[in-house]
């Protein structure tokens, strides 16, 4: 044998080896099989921390033991994506059967992948017509490409929270309506002090807390992707007027810089340092949570809640706000699939589960007949979001198959854009599109 | 039937059985995720679903169309090369100064050392508290001095430097290491080179530095393997600066601001486990590898030049 082959034969057979492993990595395939009639031990995880949240979700887990004496659900508390995606990967007995999510916009990556299964077939099964239960706008957000892997599990709405006290001292008799309003009135509530601020009217940069631009830009009704899926925000020109307006609410209030500085010295956004809670806000963008926290914290100040207000030329559209919200799915990695479904059909579908489970956090029901239940929270302030909510013109983000990979390129380039790094506007918009149309083929098979 | 092996079979497999421990460590731990990420880069795979074959298109995605790849690569460079080297000058510096003083060296050492023990995302986080542009201590004294602090980690200019101060904090391991080096140096050289009239200069090129270079080499060479591995400080400290709330449902970007703080790694992490794009993070990983690769074989060529002169 000559001399120069001995060396290659370690090397090739680790390759041929590695290969072979490699070829072998894939996780785990659930099924199901299983008769949820039978004795069964789930496990749930779920991203619930706050005392009275994991109260609530314990509480209806014990009314869904109580109506299935046979699944025992284990219960898995403040779980990020991030584990239960390495979870789902890697498969296995300890890997979750039921697993939620606090976001929607990685829907698309979890039903493309194939990571939670497909619920339809589920639904046929037991009866369910989803049409009939769940509004359309929280079906949308909740599948892909026609794989309905999720079921919105609450929703979350979004709208102004504002200082009724700060109001009052500004002379400013109702929260604005159209953005020429509001950024008058962002003015008008700011209050310097020194170089700093004792106050802002409302805080336009992207990163404080609920920020993110997407949130805001749901006021104009943007349209992300044409009909072949292809990214259009260069096109739209809800994008130039968005990102006009929060360049005028920005300079009205002293500028980019400032504004930054002063957030830097805000609290952690859910503690009571919370800088609208706090009061260093007068208006503020945030979901239906905020009242209870409001409530439960006893603020020092009359407050009140509106939508957030709309572009001068679409006043019709008052009213409107970002949806989002928690999504329930079956892991596809679960060998208990039959009963991890009677769990998501309890939890979502369920109207009196959803109603007590939706006063008890303050989050907004998703079913048609939990949203017009009479034992629904009469709170004014959680029916402003209700209404939100419901309203026709209110806007979810598209699914995509990378997840919210767009809406992260979207926000780095707001964080751009407002930090006045972006000079010609519409080259910045078209590398946008490109770069979102390059992300989503790469992710694509 | 018996199985005979000649003497020179047997001495081979007496040899591979003692060397079968590092084969299997090998084996598992280097040559099979090596071999594996190869191979992952020309698939597309998330993880879930079986791999497709791609060709080149992972590595073309993320030599044409990935924008976060260049200010990763930049600020993984850039802190190799400042971090790296302000780090060995420092820990050097530090170790000479103690090992000259003549009381309280102990607490010195014990001042110095402490901070490195601190954990990592304690010890960034606590730093980003310091350095708070608005309530932080720091720019609070230097308000008082008169000076107008920069934003620190709030500030695209300032985020890496903070960083690299970060790391001069915890300098304690270099500083312990190059003392014991220091210490070592043979008392008898420095007396031959001041009975020569040899400054304190002189003394340190001729006699301290080349005692040393082989430990100055082994700083250097760990110090870039372990910059080249950045992630935890960078993304814990952008994280905390930036303020942006983080819940279950919440993604982490990391490089805040402004990516200025993103390194290679903590792409490799992104594509892999929050895009679910296997194939993209296995091409940065082998790109990251091979600099690492590249530069440590340079800097062990260049040791070997520097003892072969020492000899």
């Amino acid at each position: 044998m000559p001399r120069w082959r001995i060396p290659l034969r370690a090397p090739v057979a680790l390759a041929a080896a590695g290969l072979l492993l490699s070829g072998c990595a894939n996780p785990s395939v659930g099924s199901a099989d299983d008769d949820p009639a039978k004795p069964v031990t789930l496990k749930f995880w779920h991203g619930w921390s706050a005392p009275g949240e994991v109260k609530a979700i314990n509480d209806s887990i014990a009314r869904f033991e109580k109506l299935h004496p046979n699944i025992r659900v284990e219960s898995t508390e403040n779980v990020t994506d991030a584990t239960i995606n390495q979870a789902l990967r890697a498969g296995g007995d300890k890997a979750p059967d039921v697993v939620t999510s606090f976001t929607t916009n990685n829907v698309g990556q979890y039903c493309d992948s194939g990571m939670w299964a497909d619920l339809d077939p589920f639904m046929r099964k037991s009866g369910l017509d989803k049409a009939k239960v769940f509004p359309k706008t929280l079906l949308d957000y909740t599948s892909y490409d026609g794989n309905q892997c999720a079921l919105p599990l609450l929703a979350d709405a979004y709208g102004m929270y504002y200082n009724k006290d700060a109001f009052k001292e500004a002379g400013i008799s109702r929260p604005p309506r159209t953005m020429s309003e509001f950024e008058a009135d962002a003015k008008k509530l700011t209050k310097r002090a020194g170089s700093s601020y004792k106050r802002v009217g409302f805080m336009p940069n992207f990163r404080l807390y609920q920020n993110s631009p997407d949130r805001l830009f749901a006021q104009w009704g943007p349209t992300y992707f044409d009909a072949k899926g292809d990214s259009r925000l260069a096109k739209d020109p809800a994008t130039y007027k968005f990102f006009d307006t929060a360049h005028k609410l920005v300079e009205a209030q002293g500028g980019y810089n400032a504004l930054e500085r002063f957030r830097t010295s805000f609290g952690d956004e859910m503690s009571t340092q919370n800088a609208f809670m706090s009061g260093k806000l007068a208006m503020h963008l945030d979901g239906e949570w905020r009242g209870l926290m409001m409530n439960e914290a006893k603020v020092g100040f009359d407050w009140g809640v509106a939508p957030l207000p709309v572009p001068d030329d679409q006043a019709e559209t008052y009213g409107r706000g970002y949806l989002t919200g928690t999504v329930a799915g079956i892991a596809h990695s679960s060998k208990h699939q039959n009963a991890a479904w009677e769990l998501v059909k309890f939890l979502t579908a369920d109207t009196d589960q959803v109603v007590s489970f939706a006063n008890a956090i303050h989050n907004v029901p998703s079913t048609f007949a939990a949203l017009k239940s009479p034992k629904l929270d009469a709170d004014p302030t959680f029916r402003t979001f209700l209404d939100i909510a419901q309203n026709k013109y209110s806007q979810v983000m598209p699914p995509s198959t990378n997840g919210g990979m767009y809406v992260t390129s979207l926000q780095d380039f707001s964080y751009s854009v407002e930090a006045g790094k972006v000079h010609d506007l519409k080259k910045g918009l078209r590398e946008l599109d490109r770069q979102i149309d390059a992300d989503t083929l790469q992710s694509k098979s | 039937m018996a199985l005979t092996l000649s003497n020179p079979a047997r001495r081979r497999l007496r040899t591979l059985g003692f060397l079968s421990p590092w084969l299997i460590g090998f084996s598992v731990f280097f040559a099979y995720p090596l071999i594996a990420t190869v191979y992952f880069s020309f698939m597309h795979y998330n993880q879930i679903q079986k791999p497709d074959f791609v060709g080149l298109r992972n590595w073309k995605y993320v030599f044409e169309q990935m924008p976060l790849f260049g200010p990763a690569l930049w600020n993984t460079l850039w802190l190799v090369v400042v971090m790296v080297a302000l780090r060995v000058v420092f820990g050097l510096s530090l170790g000479l100064l103690i090992t000259k003083i003549k009381t309280g060296a102990g607490f010195f050492r014990t001042a110095f050392y402490l901070p490195y023990l601190a954990p990592p995302v304690a010890a960034t986080v606590a730093f980003v508290f310091l350095l708070n542009p608005s309530t932080g201590p720091v720019n609070e004294v230097l308000a008082h001095l008169g000076i107008t602090g920069p934003n620190w980690f709030n500030d695209a200019a300032w985020a890496k430097p903070s960083l690299v101060m970060l790391s001069l904090w915890g300098i304690g391991d270099l500083m312990v290491i190059f003392m014991a080096a220091l210490l070592d140096v043979p008392r008898e050289q420095y007396e031959a080179a001041e009975l020569d009239g040899a400054g304190a200069w002189s003394k340190f090129r001729y006699v301290t530095w080349p005692s040393i270079t082989p430990i100055v080499m082994f700083a250097v060479v760990t110090g870039v393997v372990q910059t080249m591995q950045y992630y935890t400080q960078a993304l814990v400290a952008g994280k905390i600066a930036s303020g942006v709330s983080i819940g279950p449902g919440s993604v982490i970007q990391p490089g805040y601001p402004d990516h200025s703080t993103l390194t290679v790694p903590q792409l490799v992490y992104s594509m892999g486990f929050q895009n679910f794009n296997t194939g993209a993070a296995c091409v940065l990983s082998l790109v990251l590898f091979a600099i690492a690769m590249a530069v440590t074989m340079l800097l062990m060529r260049k040791r070997s030049g520097l003892l072969a002169a020492e000899d």
